[in-house]
């Protein structure tokens, strides 16, 4: 029963699964994104309010959940490593966190474009927009922390330590964050309401989220594919594979 | 388990007492930096007492940030901390015990010289007092969580501009409710629920910290 998990832990396996997993996930990425584009930007209707601004929520919205999701991943997959000594479960881990940090960061700069028509600001100490800074700034200290050191092993169980420490204190900093917020009420800017949202943008967003889902999936076996040659360049099988 | 402790606390108290000079940086740096901030922003007394809390607080923050690398650093370059663990010490009593140092060493002088700073900023006697009430519950949160990310990144070369890094953003809660309780004493408003959520905070990291601290430190000697 347990031998899917052992499996996992070796590389080889790894690299061969996500080799064949991509060839799937690849092409229904693509289609995922082309059908919601196409909901999001012709099919679904303009916002009563914000006319076409709204659209920006079907690119903002998948981001900020997937940043928060690829936080998850790296942490837990970081505790794998560090409690079964799992090197695959570490790569999966540095692997996610670059490509969380990306989404993290594109959460923020839609987030900003679609601030500037709706709110009239690029940007305001929102609760929920400075706590995804926060999170940027976590994700940051992950990868400085990963990269300083030399030897791959200790640079995996630090981070792994942080990432675990960042995410027993993500919800405290989210919490804190907010009330902080409803403290300084009364400002000139309420937070943005969400409409109970039309079935058209529902459809598109879900789609949208799924897509990102996907891409976040690709995105990520990619790069632990890269991970993966690069540590174990020594071994056999890989040697075999680049010569070929 | 109480005995090592009180042990250990001596030595990291003796050790510090040893290098004179090297506590009075922390303070130093509160005093220097709260006061470039008169200066900076503006020397009218209304709006002084308004940013008073904040100041106060980042300053404080900074300077405890400063002062890891006097209890960790070097017991980690001369072999000291190596040796503790070597002789069966556990590592979450290194990491509580020099917390609790470090509070007593850099919290407490920082504690004393904050109401003297609170009369510079022209706050009133309530908010002196809730500074000193916050930074008293506020700072061994701050000794305990800073202690992980000093502990990651002992082996480092320059792990200082690292170690803010990694451990400003985790002060953020502590910060928010410190500064907001003297925000709430400073215009008559009821601070307990804040003092209360620091405390929470700090029963939280006392906790939870000495055993990241004590993995991170594991990592590190290997």
């Amino acid at each position: 029963m347990w031998t899917w998990f052992f499996q996992l832990a070796s590389p080889r396996w790894f690299y061969q699964t996500a080799n064949r997993l991509l060839a799937w996930l690849r092409p229904l990425t693509l289609v995922l994104f082309l059908v919601g584009l196409y909901l999001g930007l012709l099919f679904s209707p303009a916002d009563y309010q914000q006319g076409n601004t709204v659209r920006i929520m079907y690119v903002h919205v998948p981001a900020a959940y997937l940043s928060m999701f690829a936080y998850v991943v790296m942490a837990v997959s970081g505790a794998i490593g560090i409690i079964w000594r799992m090197k695959m479960a570490h790569m999966v881990s540095v692997s996610c966190a670059p490509v969380g940090a990306i989404f993290t960061l594109l959460a923020l700069l839609t987030g900003g474009i679609w601030g500037k028509p709706t709110w009239g600001t690029y940007w305001e100490w929102d609760a929920r927009m400075t706590s995804e800074l926060i999170l940027l700034f976590l994700y940051l200290g992950y990868m400085a922390l990963h990269s300083a050191f030399d030897d791959k092993k200790t640079a995996d169980r630090a981070a792994a330590i942080l990432a675990i420490v960042g995410i027993v204190n993500i919800p405290i900093i989210h919490f804190s964050v907010e009330w902080w917020n409803t403290l300084h009420q009364g400002a000139t800017l309420s937070k943005f309401e969400k409409p109970s949202i039309d079935a058209d943008m529902l459809k598109a967003l879900l789609t949208m989220i799924l897509a990102f889902q996907l891409y976040f999936f690709v995105a990520l076996l990619q790069r632990i594919k890269a991970e993966i040659l690069e540590r174990e360049k020594l071994s056999g099988w890989v040697q075999k594979l680049v010569s070929d | 388990m109480s005995q090592p402790i009180g042990l250990l606390i001596r030595r990291e108290l003796a050790v510090v007492i040893k290098s004179r000079s090297e506590f009075i940086y922390p303070l130093a740096f509160f005093v220097i930096v709260t006061s470039l901030f008169p200066l900076a922003v503006t020397p009218d007394p209304v709006q002084l007492a308004f940013i008073a809390p904040g100041v106060i607080w980042v300053a404080a923050l900074l300077s405890i940030l400063m002062s890891f690398n006097g209890f960790y650093q070097q017991d980690y370059d001369e072999g000291g901390l190596e040796q503790l663990l070597i002789s069966g010490v556990s590592g979450t009593n290194i990491v509580l015990s020099k917390s609790i140092a470090n509070w007593i060493v850099t919290g407490l002088p920082l504690i004393l010289i904050a109401p003297v700073l609170g009369v510079l900023f022209n706050m009133n006697p309530t908010a002196n007092l809730v500074t000193m009430l916050s930074l008293l519950i506020g700072i061994p949160s701050l000794c305990l969580i800073g202690s992980i990310g000093m502990c990651l990144t002992l082996g480092l070369r320059n792990g200082g501009v690292l170690l803010t890094l990694l451990v400003l953003p985790l002060f953020i809660p502590v910060l928010i409710f410190g500064a907001s309780a003297v925000q709430a004493a400073s215009t008559g408003l009821n601070f307990s629920g804040q003092l209360a959520i620091l405390l929470a905070l700090l029963i939280f990291s006392l906790l939870l910290a000495p055993f990241a601290g004590a993995a991170a430190i594991k990592v590190s000697i290997e």
